[in-house]
Protein backbone atom coordinates (compact mmCIF):
# COMPACT_ATOMS: atom_id res chain seq x y z
CA UNK A 1 0.00 0.00 0.00
CA UNK A 2 2.60 2.03 0.74
CA UNK A 3 6.53 1.74 -0.62
CA UNK A 4 9.17 3.79 -0.14
CA UNK A 5 12.27 2.90 -2.98
CA UNK A 6 15.24 4.56 -2.27
CA UNK A 7 13.81 7.60 -1.21
CA UNK A 8 16.36 10.88 -0.05
CA UNK A 9 14.63 14.47 0.72
CA UNK A 10 16.39 17.50 0.62
CA UNK A 11 15.48 20.41 2.22
CA UNK A 12 16.47 23.88 -0.10
CA UNK A 13 18.87 24.54 2.68
CA UNK A 14 21.05 22.19 2.02
CA UNK A 15 19.94 19.74 4.69
CA UNK A 16 19.09 15.75 4.13
CA UNK A 17 16.06 14.98 6.23
CA UNK A 18 15.92 11.27 4.30
CA UNK A 19 18.53 9.56 2.92
CA UNK A 20 18.10 6.73 0.70
CA UNK A 21 14.86 4.95 2.83
CA UNK A 22 13.44 1.68 1.35
CA UNK A 23 10.13 0.13 2.60
CA UNK A 24 6.99 -1.31 2.14
CA UNK A 25 3.69 -1.60 3.89
CA UNK A 26 1.31 -4.12 2.56
CA UNK A 27 -2.68 -3.46 2.43
CA UNK A 28 -4.20 -3.33 6.17
CA UNK A 29 -0.50 -3.23 7.53
CA UNK A 30 -0.27 -1.08 10.94
CA UNK A 31 3.41 0.00 12.06
CA UNK A 32 5.05 2.56 14.20
CA UNK A 33 7.71 5.02 12.57
CA UNK A 34 10.24 6.12 15.25
CA UNK A 35 13.34 7.82 16.24
CA UNK A 36 14.80 11.20 17.77
CA UNK A 37 13.62 14.29 17.02
CA UNK A 38 14.74 15.23 13.79
CA UNK A 39 15.11 11.86 12.07
CA UNK A 40 12.78 12.61 9.30
CA UNK A 41 9.43 10.97 10.93
CA UNK A 42 7.07 14.05 9.64
CA UNK A 43 9.11 14.57 6.41
CA UNK A 44 8.52 10.26 6.00
CA UNK A 45 4.65 11.48 6.40
CA UNK A 46 4.84 14.40 4.32
CA UNK A 47 6.07 12.88 1.08
CA UNK A 48 2.90 10.70 1.43
CA UNK A 49 0.53 13.67 2.18
CA UNK A 50 2.29 15.25 -0.89
CA UNK A 51 3.31 18.32 1.25
CA UNK A 52 6.63 17.76 -0.02
CA UNK A 53 8.27 15.40 -2.89
CA UNK A 54 11.09 13.48 -2.62
CA UNK A 55 14.34 14.75 -4.44
CA UNK A 56 15.50 10.79 -5.43
CA UNK A 57 14.06 7.86 -5.42
CA UNK A 58 10.31 6.63 -5.77
CA UNK A 59 7.29 6.43 -3.33
CA UNK A 60 3.95 4.80 -4.33
CA UNK A 61 0.76 4.42 -2.85
CA UNK A 62 -1.82 1.64 -4.27
CA UNK A 63 0.38 1.04 -6.78
CA UNK A 64 1.02 4.84 -8.12
CA UNK A 65 4.08 6.56 -8.30
CA UNK A 66 3.47 9.72 -6.16
CA UNK A 67 5.88 11.60 -8.74
CA UNK A 68 3.35 11.30 -11.90
CA UNK A 69 0.70 13.57 -9.77
CA UNK A 70 0.30 16.76 -10.90
CA UNK A 71 -0.91 19.88 -8.40
CA UNK A 72 -4.29 19.27 -9.59
CA UNK A 73 -3.99 15.63 -8.24
CA UNK A 74 -3.10 16.21 -5.17
CA UNK A 75 -6.34 16.93 -3.33
CA UNK A 76 -7.51 13.73 -4.90
CA UNK A 77 -4.74 11.85 -3.49
CA UNK A 78 -5.62 13.30 -0.14
CA UNK A 79 -8.78 12.36 -0.08
CA UNK A 80 -7.76 8.55 -0.09
CA UNK A 81 -5.32 9.52 3.25
CA UNK A 82 -6.58 10.62 6.82
CA UNK A 83 -3.96 12.38 8.89
CA UNK A 84 -3.83 12.98 12.76
CA UNK A 85 -1.04 15.48 13.85
CA UNK A 86 0.03 16.30 16.88
CA UNK A 87 -1.48 19.99 16.85
CA UNK A 88 -4.65 18.69 16.00
CA UNK A 89 -5.22 21.52 13.77
CA UNK A 90 -9.03 22.04 14.57
CA UNK A 91 -11.09 24.81 13.68
CA UNK A 92 -12.45 26.81 17.08
CA UNK A 93 -14.83 29.12 14.93
CA UNK A 94 -17.18 25.85 14.30
CA UNK A 95 -18.68 23.31 16.46
CA UNK A 96 -17.47 19.28 16.70
CA UNK A 97 -19.77 18.41 14.23
CA UNK A 98 -18.97 20.91 11.60
CA UNK A 99 -14.48 20.07 12.30
CA UNK A 100 -15.66 16.53 11.36
CA UNK A 101 -17.68 17.19 8.52
CA UNK A 102 -15.40 19.26 6.53
CA UNK A 103 -13.49 16.24 4.67
CA UNK A 104 -17.01 15.07 3.81
CA UNK A 105 -18.13 18.62 2.43
CA UNK A 106 -14.86 19.17 0.41
CA UNK A 107 -15.78 15.54 -1.23
CA UNK A 108 -19.14 16.26 -1.98
CA UNK A 109 -21.12 14.32 0.08
CA UNK A 110 -25.09 15.39 0.73
CA UNK A 111 -25.78 16.63 3.84
CA UNK A 112 -27.97 13.54 5.06
CA UNK A 113 -24.86 10.95 4.18
CA UNK A 114 -22.73 13.49 6.30
CA UNK A 115 -25.08 13.57 9.32
CA UNK A 116 -24.60 9.69 9.35
CA UNK A 117 -21.30 9.24 9.02
CA UNK A 118 -19.60 12.45 10.98
CA UNK A 119 -21.65 10.42 13.89
CA UNK A 120 -21.04 7.55 12.66
CA UNK A 121 -17.21 9.06 13.44
CA UNK A 122 -18.02 10.70 16.40
CA UNK A 123 -19.70 7.53 17.89
CA UNK A 124 -16.22 5.59 17.61
CA UNK A 125 -13.78 8.04 19.06
CA UNK A 126 -16.58 8.20 22.00
CA UNK A 127 -17.43 11.73 21.49
CA UNK A 128 -20.94 11.65 19.61
CA UNK A 129 -22.75 13.73 22.76
CA UNK A 130 -20.32 16.59 22.03
CA UNK A 131 -21.08 17.33 18.59
CA UNK A 132 -22.34 20.52 19.21
CA UNK A 133 -19.88 22.06 21.07
CA UNK A 134 -16.92 24.12 20.40
CA UNK A 135 -13.67 22.14 20.38
CA UNK A 136 -11.86 25.22 22.31
CA UNK A 137 -14.29 23.74 25.39
CA UNK A 138 -13.09 20.41 25.19
CA UNK A 139 -9.28 18.64 26.85
CA UNK A 140 -6.42 17.62 24.88
CA UNK A 141 -7.55 14.45 25.29
CA UNK A 142 -11.20 15.26 23.88
CA UNK A 143 -9.75 17.22 21.04
CA UNK A 144 -7.44 14.73 19.63
CA UNK A 145 -9.77 12.53 19.50
CA UNK A 146 -11.97 14.93 17.15
CA UNK A 147 -8.95 14.78 15.19
CA UNK A 148 -8.46 11.31 14.57
CA UNK A 149 -12.55 11.30 14.13
CA UNK A 150 -11.93 14.02 11.05
CA UNK A 151 -8.94 11.91 9.91
CA UNK A 152 -11.22 8.79 9.47
CA UNK A 153 -14.57 10.06 8.87
CA UNK A 154 -13.94 9.58 5.08
CA UNK A 155 -13.11 6.29 5.81
CA UNK A 156 -9.55 6.50 4.10
CA UNK A 157 -8.18 3.77 2.77
CA UNK A 158 -4.86 4.72 4.73
CA UNK A 159 -3.99 6.56 8.29
CA UNK A 160 -1.42 8.40 8.80
CA UNK A 161 -0.41 10.29 12.28
CA UNK A 162 2.64 12.25 13.28
CA UNK A 163 2.74 12.15 17.68
CA UNK A 164 -0.49 11.79 17.72
CA UNK A 165 -0.22 10.85 21.62
CA UNK A 166 2.49 13.83 22.24
CA UNK A 167 1.05 15.81 24.59
CA UNK A 168 -1.15 13.16 26.40
CA UNK A 169 -0.72 11.29 29.76
CA UNK A 170 0.14 7.64 29.31
CA UNK A 171 -3.34 6.03 30.05
CA UNK A 172 -4.44 8.97 27.30
CA UNK A 173 -2.19 7.61 24.82
CA UNK A 174 -3.22 4.19 25.33
CA UNK A 175 -6.48 5.24 24.90
CA UNK A 176 -5.58 6.59 21.49
CA UNK A 177 -3.52 3.52 20.19
CA UNK A 178 -6.47 1.44 20.62
CA UNK A 179 -8.32 3.39 18.48
CA UNK A 180 -5.81 3.52 15.76
CA UNK A 181 -5.73 -0.74 17.01
CA UNK A 182 -9.46 -0.81 16.17
CA UNK A 183 -9.48 1.15 12.64
CA UNK A 184 -6.57 -1.23 11.58
CA UNK A 185 -8.83 -4.25 12.36
CA UNK A 186 -11.29 -2.86 10.02
CA UNK A 187 -8.27 -3.04 7.14
CA UNK A 188 -7.18 0.79 7.53
CA UNK A 189 -3.53 0.49 6.62
CA UNK A 190 -1.87 2.15 9.37
CA UNK A 191 0.96 4.56 10.03
CA UNK A 192 2.05 5.98 12.93
CA UNK A 193 5.55 8.23 13.64
CA UNK A 194 6.18 8.48 17.57
CA UNK A 195 8.97 9.16 19.86
CA UNK A 196 7.10 7.47 22.74
CA UNK A 197 9.29 4.16 23.00
CA UNK A 198 7.30 2.91 25.89
CA UNK A 199 4.32 2.80 24.87
CA UNK A 200 5.89 1.08 20.94
CA UNK A 201 7.76 -1.44 23.02
CA UNK A 202 4.04 -2.67 24.69
CA UNK A 203 2.20 -2.91 21.37
CA UNK A 204 2.60 -6.07 19.15
CA UNK A 205 3.32 -4.11 15.60
CA UNK A 206 6.02 -3.88 13.19
CA UNK A 207 8.48 -0.78 14.13
CA UNK A 208 10.42 0.80 11.55
CA UNK A 209 13.15 3.26 13.14
CA UNK A 210 14.99 6.41 11.58
CA UNK A 211 18.08 8.11 12.70
CA UNK A 212 19.60 10.44 11.09
CA UNK A 213 17.58 10.12 8.20
CA UNK A 214 18.56 6.71 7.58
CA UNK A 215 16.18 3.37 8.19
CA UNK A 216 18.06 1.20 10.40
CA UNK A 217 15.39 -0.95 11.65
CA UNK A 218 12.28 -1.89 9.20
CA UNK B 1 1.04 -2.95 -6.50
CA UNK B 2 2.07 -3.35 -9.95
CA UNK B 3 -0.25 -0.86 -12.13
CA UNK B 4 1.44 2.73 -12.10
CA UNK B 5 -1.31 5.01 -13.17
CA UNK B 6 -1.65 8.69 -12.07
CA UNK B 7 -5.26 9.63 -9.88
CA UNK B 8 -7.71 9.43 -12.17
CA UNK B 9 -8.73 12.78 -13.97
CA UNK B 10 -11.83 14.31 -15.10
CA UNK B 11 -15.11 13.37 -13.46
CA UNK B 12 -13.96 10.08 -12.34
CA UNK B 13 -11.47 11.91 -10.01
CA UNK B 14 -14.42 14.23 -8.92
CA UNK B 15 -16.26 11.79 -6.79
CA UNK B 16 -15.34 11.16 -2.94
CA UNK B 17 -12.33 9.46 -2.02
CA UNK B 18 -13.68 6.49 -0.53
CA UNK B 19 -14.98 4.72 -3.87
CA UNK B 20 -13.17 1.57 -4.38
CA UNK B 21 -9.13 1.87 -6.17
CA UNK B 22 -9.70 -1.72 -6.94
CA UNK B 23 -9.72 -2.33 -3.29
CA UNK B 24 -12.05 -5.51 -1.37
CA UNK B 25 -10.33 -4.82 1.95
CA UNK B 26 -12.61 -5.72 5.05
CA UNK B 27 -12.88 -1.53 5.63
CA UNK B 28 -15.10 -1.46 2.64
CA UNK B 29 -16.99 -4.66 2.86
CA UNK B 30 -19.31 -3.11 5.73
CA UNK B 31 -20.72 -0.70 3.72
CA UNK B 32 -22.47 -2.06 1.89
CA UNK B 33 -25.95 -0.07 0.23
CA UNK B 34 -24.01 3.40 1.06
CA UNK B 35 -21.18 1.95 -1.52
CA UNK B 36 -22.89 3.35 -4.19
CA UNK B 37 -21.80 5.13 -7.74
CA UNK B 38 -21.73 8.51 -7.37
CA UNK B 39 -22.85 9.96 -10.81
CA UNK B 40 -22.86 13.27 -12.64
CA UNK B 41 -26.27 14.35 -11.75
CA UNK B 42 -24.91 13.88 -7.79
CA UNK B 43 -22.10 15.05 -8.39
CA UNK B 44 -23.53 18.26 -10.33
CA UNK B 45 -25.80 18.63 -7.49
CA UNK B 46 -23.38 18.83 -4.58
CA UNK B 47 -21.54 21.11 -6.88
CA UNK B 48 -24.21 23.61 -6.80
CA UNK B 49 -24.93 22.83 -3.36
CA UNK B 50 -21.76 23.79 -2.46
CA UNK B 51 -22.15 27.09 -4.64
CA UNK B 52 -25.04 27.91 -3.09
CA UNK B 53 -24.01 27.01 0.67
CA UNK B 54 -20.74 29.08 -0.11
CA UNK B 55 -23.02 32.46 -1.43
CA UNK B 56 -24.90 31.92 1.62
CA UNK B 57 -22.12 31.63 4.37
CA UNK B 58 -20.45 34.31 2.74
CA UNK B 59 -23.16 37.16 3.40
CA UNK B 60 -23.68 35.61 6.80
CA UNK B 61 -19.49 36.38 6.81
CA UNK B 62 -20.02 40.04 6.09
CA UNK B 63 -22.58 40.67 8.89
CA UNK B 64 -19.93 39.01 12.06
CA UNK B 65 -17.59 41.66 11.08
CA UNK B 66 -20.36 44.42 10.32
CA UNK B 67 -17.78 47.70 11.31
CA UNK B 68 -14.76 46.36 8.71
CA UNK B 69 -17.88 45.05 6.00
CA UNK B 70 -19.76 48.24 6.64
CA UNK B 71 -16.47 50.82 5.54
CA UNK B 72 -15.42 48.45 2.79
CA UNK B 73 -18.71 49.05 1.35
CA UNK B 74 -19.19 52.75 1.79
CA UNK B 75 -16.09 53.19 -0.09
CA UNK B 76 -17.30 51.67 -2.37
CA UNK B 77 -20.73 52.77 -3.00
CA UNK B 78 -18.89 56.05 -3.32
CA UNK B 79 -16.40 54.95 -5.52
CA UNK B 80 -19.27 53.62 -7.66
CA UNK B 81 -21.78 56.14 -7.01
CA UNK B 82 -19.03 59.13 -8.13
CA UNK B 83 -18.63 57.80 -12.11
CA UNK B 84 -22.54 56.73 -11.35
CA UNK B 85 -23.39 60.76 -10.87
CA UNK B 86 -21.07 62.43 -14.16
CA UNK B 87 -22.42 59.33 -16.10
CA UNK B 88 -26.05 60.86 -15.16
CA UNK B 89 -24.37 64.83 -15.57
CA UNK B 90 -23.75 63.64 -18.83
CA UNK B 91 -26.41 61.96 -19.53
CA UNK B 92 -28.46 65.07 -19.22
CA UNK B 93 -25.95 67.35 -21.21
CA UNK B 94 -26.20 64.74 -24.27
CA UNK B 95 -29.86 65.24 -24.04
CA UNK B 96 -29.40 68.89 -23.89
CA UNK B 97 -27.65 69.39 -26.73
CA UNK B 98 -28.96 67.02 -28.36
CA UNK B 99 -32.17 69.34 -28.77
CA UNK B 100 -30.19 72.20 -28.86
CA UNK B 101 -28.44 71.46 -32.06
CA UNK B 102 -31.99 71.36 -33.16
CA UNK B 103 -31.87 75.34 -34.62
CA UNK B 104 -28.47 76.55 -36.10
CA UNK B 105 -29.49 79.28 -37.95
CA UNK B 106 -28.37 81.31 -40.77
CA UNK B 107 -28.68 85.05 -40.84
CA UNK B 108 -29.00 86.45 -44.31
CA UNK B 109 -27.42 90.31 -44.46
CA UNK B 110 -29.41 91.94 -48.09
CA UNK B 111 -27.71 94.11 -50.32
CA UNK B 112 -27.78 97.82 -48.37
CA UNK B 113 -28.83 99.31 -51.50
CA UNK B 114 -32.47 96.79 -51.44
CA UNK B 115 -35.03 98.70 -50.48
CA UNK B 116 -37.97 97.90 -48.02
CA UNK B 117 -40.37 96.70 -49.79
CA UNK B 118 -38.04 94.65 -51.58
CA UNK B 119 -36.40 92.96 -48.34
CA UNK B 120 -40.15 92.11 -47.13
CA UNK B 121 -40.41 90.55 -50.63
CA UNK B 122 -37.50 88.17 -50.25
CA UNK B 123 -38.07 87.15 -46.63
CA UNK B 124 -41.62 86.22 -48.08
CA UNK B 125 -40.12 84.04 -50.56
CA UNK B 126 -37.65 82.66 -48.16
CA UNK B 127 -41.34 81.61 -46.08
CA UNK B 128 -42.12 79.11 -49.17
CA UNK B 129 -38.88 77.56 -49.50
CA UNK B 130 -39.41 73.85 -48.08
CA UNK B 131 -36.15 73.29 -46.52
CA UNK B 132 -36.57 75.86 -44.15
CA UNK B 133 -38.30 75.72 -40.50
CA UNK B 134 -38.49 79.51 -39.82
CA UNK B 135 -37.90 82.93 -41.00
CA UNK B 136 -37.78 86.41 -39.29
CA UNK B 137 -37.02 89.47 -40.97
CA UNK B 138 -34.67 92.06 -38.97
CA UNK B 139 -35.37 95.26 -40.77
CA UNK B 140 -33.29 98.46 -41.19
CA UNK B 141 -34.82 100.08 -38.94
CA UNK B 142 -35.61 97.26 -36.09
CA UNK B 143 -31.65 96.03 -36.59
CA UNK B 144 -30.87 100.26 -35.61
CA UNK B 145 -33.76 100.03 -32.99
CA UNK B 146 -31.64 97.04 -31.46
CA UNK B 147 -29.10 98.48 -31.60
CA UNK B 148 -29.85 101.43 -30.22
CA UNK B 149 -31.22 99.27 -27.23
CA UNK B 150 -28.08 97.41 -26.57
CA UNK B 151 -25.27 100.20 -27.02
CA UNK B 152 -27.16 103.30 -25.08
CA UNK B 153 -26.52 105.33 -28.16
CA UNK B 154 -30.23 106.66 -28.15
CA UNK B 155 -28.54 109.24 -30.74
CA UNK B 156 -26.46 107.39 -33.22
CA UNK B 157 -28.58 108.99 -35.98
CA UNK B 158 -27.06 112.73 -35.23
CA UNK B 159 -23.75 111.11 -36.55
CA UNK B 160 -24.63 109.23 -39.79
CA UNK B 161 -26.50 110.76 -42.11
CA UNK B 162 -28.32 107.31 -42.63
CA UNK B 163 -28.93 103.99 -41.07
CA UNK B 164 -25.86 101.76 -41.56
CA UNK B 165 -27.24 98.51 -40.90
CA UNK B 166 -28.42 96.23 -43.96
CA UNK B 167 -32.08 94.51 -43.06
CA UNK B 168 -31.32 90.73 -41.91
CA UNK B 169 -33.16 87.76 -42.71
CA UNK B 170 -32.96 84.70 -40.23
CA UNK B 171 -33.51 81.57 -41.41
CA UNK B 172 -33.79 78.07 -39.62
CA UNK B 173 -32.80 74.82 -41.29
CA UNK B 174 -34.98 72.13 -41.38
CA UNK B 175 -32.10 69.76 -41.79
CA UNK B 176 -29.38 70.42 -39.63
CA UNK B 177 -26.82 67.94 -41.02
CA UNK B 178 -23.84 69.90 -40.44
CA UNK B 179 -22.85 68.96 -44.29
CA UNK B 180 -26.19 70.04 -45.76
CA UNK B 181 -26.19 72.91 -43.83
CA UNK B 182 -22.49 74.29 -45.30
CA UNK B 183 -24.28 73.63 -48.84
CA UNK B 184 -27.53 75.54 -47.43
CA UNK B 185 -25.47 78.37 -46.58
CA UNK B 186 -23.69 78.56 -50.27
CA UNK B 187 -27.05 78.31 -52.00
CA UNK B 188 -28.44 81.52 -50.24
CA UNK B 189 -25.15 83.27 -50.48
CA UNK B 190 -25.54 83.17 -54.32
CA UNK B 191 -28.96 84.88 -53.96
CA UNK B 192 -28.75 88.82 -55.81
CA UNK B 193 -30.52 89.74 -52.81
CA UNK B 194 -27.96 88.54 -50.77
CA UNK B 195 -24.82 90.14 -49.39
CA UNK B 196 -23.50 87.47 -47.19
CA UNK B 197 -25.37 84.64 -45.81
CA UNK B 198 -23.52 83.28 -42.62
CA UNK B 199 -24.01 80.15 -41.17
CA UNK B 200 -24.30 80.91 -36.74
CA UNK B 201 -22.80 77.65 -35.88
CA UNK B 202 -19.78 78.62 -33.35
CA UNK B 203 -21.57 77.55 -30.38
CA UNK B 204 -23.22 74.36 -31.75
CA UNK B 205 -19.43 73.48 -32.27
CA UNK B 206 -18.30 74.89 -28.68
CA UNK B 207 -21.17 72.87 -26.74
CA UNK B 208 -20.55 69.62 -29.06
CA UNK B 209 -16.27 70.02 -28.00
CA UNK B 210 -17.84 71.24 -24.35
CA UNK B 211 -19.42 67.33 -24.76
CA UNK B 212 -17.00 65.72 -25.89
CA UNK B 213 -14.39 66.96 -23.59
CA UNK B 214 -17.10 65.73 -20.51
CA UNK B 215 -17.53 62.25 -21.95
CA UNK B 216 -13.35 62.01 -21.80
CA UNK B 217 -12.87 63.67 -18.17
CA UNK B 218 -15.35 61.26 -17.08
CA UNK B 219 -14.60 58.04 -18.63
CA UNK B 220 -11.01 59.27 -17.18
CA UNK B 221 -12.11 59.69 -13.51
CA UNK B 222 -14.38 56.77 -14.00
CA UNK B 223 -11.90 54.23 -14.74
CA UNK B 224 -9.36 55.53 -12.36
CA UNK B 225 -12.99 55.24 -9.42
CA UNK B 226 -12.93 51.15 -10.92
CA UNK B 227 -9.41 51.02 -10.24
CA UNK B 228 -9.70 52.07 -6.77
CA UNK B 229 -12.88 49.83 -6.43
CA UNK B 230 -11.04 47.23 -7.40
CA UNK B 231 -8.17 47.46 -4.91
CA UNK B 232 -10.37 48.02 -2.37
CA UNK B 233 -12.12 44.50 -2.61
CA UNK B 234 -9.17 43.33 -3.14
CA UNK B 235 -7.00 44.34 -0.18
CA UNK B 236 -10.17 43.22 1.60
CA UNK B 237 -10.08 40.27 0.10
CA UNK B 238 -6.50 40.09 1.52
CA UNK B 239 -7.20 40.12 4.69
CA UNK B 240 -9.40 38.10 4.96
CA UNK B 241 -8.01 35.13 3.64
CA UNK B 242 -5.13 35.96 5.85
CA UNK B 243 -7.27 35.88 9.00
CA UNK B 244 -8.98 31.94 7.59
CA UNK B 245 -4.83 30.80 6.76
CA UNK B 246 -5.80 27.84 9.29
CA UNK B 247 -9.37 26.63 8.04
CA UNK B 248 -7.09 26.75 4.55
CA UNK B 249 -4.11 24.95 5.30
CA UNK B 250 -7.02 22.47 7.24
CA UNK B 251 -9.14 22.01 3.90
CA UNK B 252 -5.91 21.60 1.53
CA UNK B 253 -4.55 19.17 4.16
CA UNK B 254 -8.37 16.94 3.84
CA UNK B 255 -7.98 17.29 -0.19
CA UNK B 256 -9.84 20.54 -0.90
CA UNK B 257 -9.10 21.70 -4.57
CA UNK B 258 -8.08 25.17 -5.23
CA UNK B 259 -11.52 26.10 -6.61
CA UNK B 260 -13.00 24.74 -3.70
CA UNK B 261 -10.81 27.01 -1.11
CA UNK B 262 -11.11 30.11 -3.29
CA UNK B 263 -14.80 29.91 -4.23
CA UNK B 264 -15.87 31.03 -0.73
CA UNK B 265 -13.74 34.70 -1.37
CA UNK B 266 -14.76 35.04 -4.74
CA UNK B 267 -18.36 34.91 -3.38
CA UNK B 268 -17.48 37.78 -0.34
CA UNK B 269 -15.94 39.94 -3.25
CA UNK B 270 -19.87 39.39 -5.12
CA UNK B 271 -21.58 40.57 -2.40
CA UNK B 272 -18.50 43.41 -1.80
CA UNK B 273 -19.58 44.22 -5.28
CA UNK B 274 -23.32 43.85 -5.19
CA UNK B 275 -23.70 45.10 -2.24
CA UNK B 276 -21.92 48.35 -2.90
CA UNK B 277 -23.09 49.36 -6.21
CA UNK B 278 -26.98 48.61 -4.86
CA UNK B 279 -26.17 51.40 -1.96
CA UNK B 280 -24.61 53.60 -4.93
CA UNK B 281 -27.44 53.24 -7.14
CA UNK B 282 -29.66 54.36 -3.89
CA UNK B 283 -26.78 57.16 -3.45
CA UNK B 284 -27.26 58.41 -7.34
CA UNK B 285 -30.92 58.56 -7.20
CA UNK B 286 -31.65 60.37 -4.19
CA UNK B 287 -28.74 62.96 -5.12
CA UNK B 288 -30.80 63.20 -8.48
CA UNK B 289 -34.33 64.02 -6.23
CA UNK B 290 -32.61 66.69 -4.44
CA UNK B 291 -31.25 68.66 -7.35
CA UNK B 292 -34.04 67.77 -9.47
CA UNK B 293 -36.17 70.91 -8.69
CA UNK B 294 -33.21 73.65 -8.46
CA UNK B 295 -32.23 72.32 -11.48
CA UNK B 296 -35.47 72.28 -13.32
CA UNK B 297 -35.38 75.52 -12.59
CA UNK B 298 -32.60 76.58 -14.00
CA UNK B 299 -33.10 74.87 -16.95
CA UNK B 300 -36.58 76.08 -17.70
CA UNK B 301 -35.34 79.60 -17.72
CA UNK B 302 -33.62 78.64 -20.95
CA UNK B 303 -35.62 75.53 -22.41
CA UNK B 304 -39.64 75.00 -21.35
CA UNK B 305 -40.02 71.49 -21.42
CA UNK B 306 -36.78 69.87 -19.32
CA UNK B 307 -36.77 67.01 -17.32
CA UNK B 308 -34.36 65.84 -15.60
CA UNK B 309 -32.77 62.13 -16.88
CA UNK B 310 -32.35 60.00 -14.24
CA UNK B 311 -30.41 56.62 -14.47
CA UNK B 312 -33.25 54.83 -16.08
CA UNK B 313 -33.83 51.09 -15.71
CA UNK B 314 -30.80 49.86 -18.30
CA UNK B 315 -27.95 52.50 -16.60
CA UNK B 316 -29.26 50.93 -13.05
CA UNK B 317 -28.83 47.39 -14.09
CA UNK B 318 -25.37 48.55 -15.68
CA UNK B 319 -24.47 50.53 -12.76
CA UNK B 320 -24.92 46.93 -10.83
CA UNK B 321 -23.36 45.33 -13.27
CA UNK B 322 -20.26 47.05 -13.40
CA UNK B 323 -20.35 46.78 -9.40
CA UNK B 324 -20.29 42.63 -9.64
CA UNK B 325 -17.59 42.58 -12.10
CA UNK B 326 -15.83 45.12 -10.47
CA UNK B 327 -16.19 42.58 -6.83
CA UNK B 328 -16.03 39.58 -9.20
CA UNK B 329 -12.37 40.63 -10.51
CA UNK B 330 -10.96 42.11 -7.26
CA UNK B 331 -11.31 39.24 -5.37
CA UNK B 332 -9.83 37.16 -8.22
CA UNK B 333 -6.89 39.17 -8.05
CA UNK B 334 -6.62 38.94 -4.13
CA UNK B 335 -7.41 34.91 -4.27
CA UNK B 336 -5.12 34.37 -7.43
CA UNK B 337 -2.10 36.13 -5.81
CA UNK B 338 -2.21 34.78 -1.98
CA UNK B 339 -3.95 31.77 -2.36
CA UNK B 340 -1.75 29.60 -3.73
CA UNK B 341 1.16 30.26 -1.14
CA UNK B 342 -0.79 28.62 1.44
CA UNK B 343 0.17 25.02 1.94
CA UNK B 344 -0.21 23.13 5.04
CA UNK B 345 2.67 22.62 6.93
N1 LIG C 1 10.53 22.71 5.81
C1 LIG C 1 11.78 22.39 6.19
N2 LIG C 1 12.82 23.09 5.70
C2 LIG C 1 14.09 22.76 6.04
N3 LIG C 1 14.41 21.79 6.87
C3 LIG C 1 13.42 21.06 7.40
C4 LIG C 1 12.05 21.32 7.08
N4 LIG C 1 11.28 20.43 7.75
C5 LIG C 1 12.14 19.65 8.44
N5 LIG C 1 13.42 20.03 8.24
C6 LIG C 1 14.62 19.39 8.81
O1 LIG C 1 14.60 18.04 8.41
C7 LIG C 1 14.99 17.19 9.50
C8 LIG C 1 13.89 16.19 9.76
O2 LIG C 1 12.79 16.87 10.30
P1 LIG C 1 11.43 16.12 10.67
O3 LIG C 1 11.04 15.32 9.50
O4 LIG C 1 10.49 17.15 11.16
O5 LIG C 1 11.90 15.19 11.86
P2 LIG C 1 11.03 14.53 13.02
O6 LIG C 1 9.60 14.64 12.64
O7 LIG C 1 11.52 13.12 13.07
O8 LIG C 1 11.36 15.26 14.25
C9 LIG C 1 15.26 18.12 10.67
O9 LIG C 1 16.66 18.32 10.77
C10 LIG C 1 14.58 19.38 10.31
O10 LIG C 1 15.28 20.48 10.82
MG1 LIG D 1 8.04 15.58 13.63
Amino acid sequence: MIKFDNVSKRYPEGHDALRDVSFSLNRGEMAFLTGHSGAGKSTLLKLIMLMERASRGQVSIAGQDLAQFSRDDIPYHRRRIGVVFQNHQLLFDRSVFENVALPLHISGYDEEDIGKRVRAALDKVGLLHKEKLNPITLSTGEQQRIGIARAIVHKPQVLLADEPTGNLDPALSEEIMRLFMEFNLHGTTVLIATHDLALVSRMPYRTLTLDQGRLING
Amino acid sequence: MANREPVKRGAERQRPADKPVADTSAAHAHKGAAKHRVDFVAEFKSWIRHHKSTARQSLQRLWLTPLPSFMTLAVLAIALALPGLMFVGLKNINHLSGEWKGDPRISLYLQKTLPAEEAERFSQKMLLRTDLAAVELVTKEQGLHEFQRISGFSDVLEFLDKNPLPAVVVVQPLDNQKASLSALQQALNELPEVEDAVLDMVWVERLSSFVRLANRVVLVLGALLALSVLLVVGNTIRLSIESRKDEIQVAKLVGATDSWVKRPFIYTGFWFGLIGAVIAWLFVEISLLLISTPVGQLVSLYQTDFELQRLGFIDSLSLIGVGVLLGLFGARLAVGRHLREIEPQ
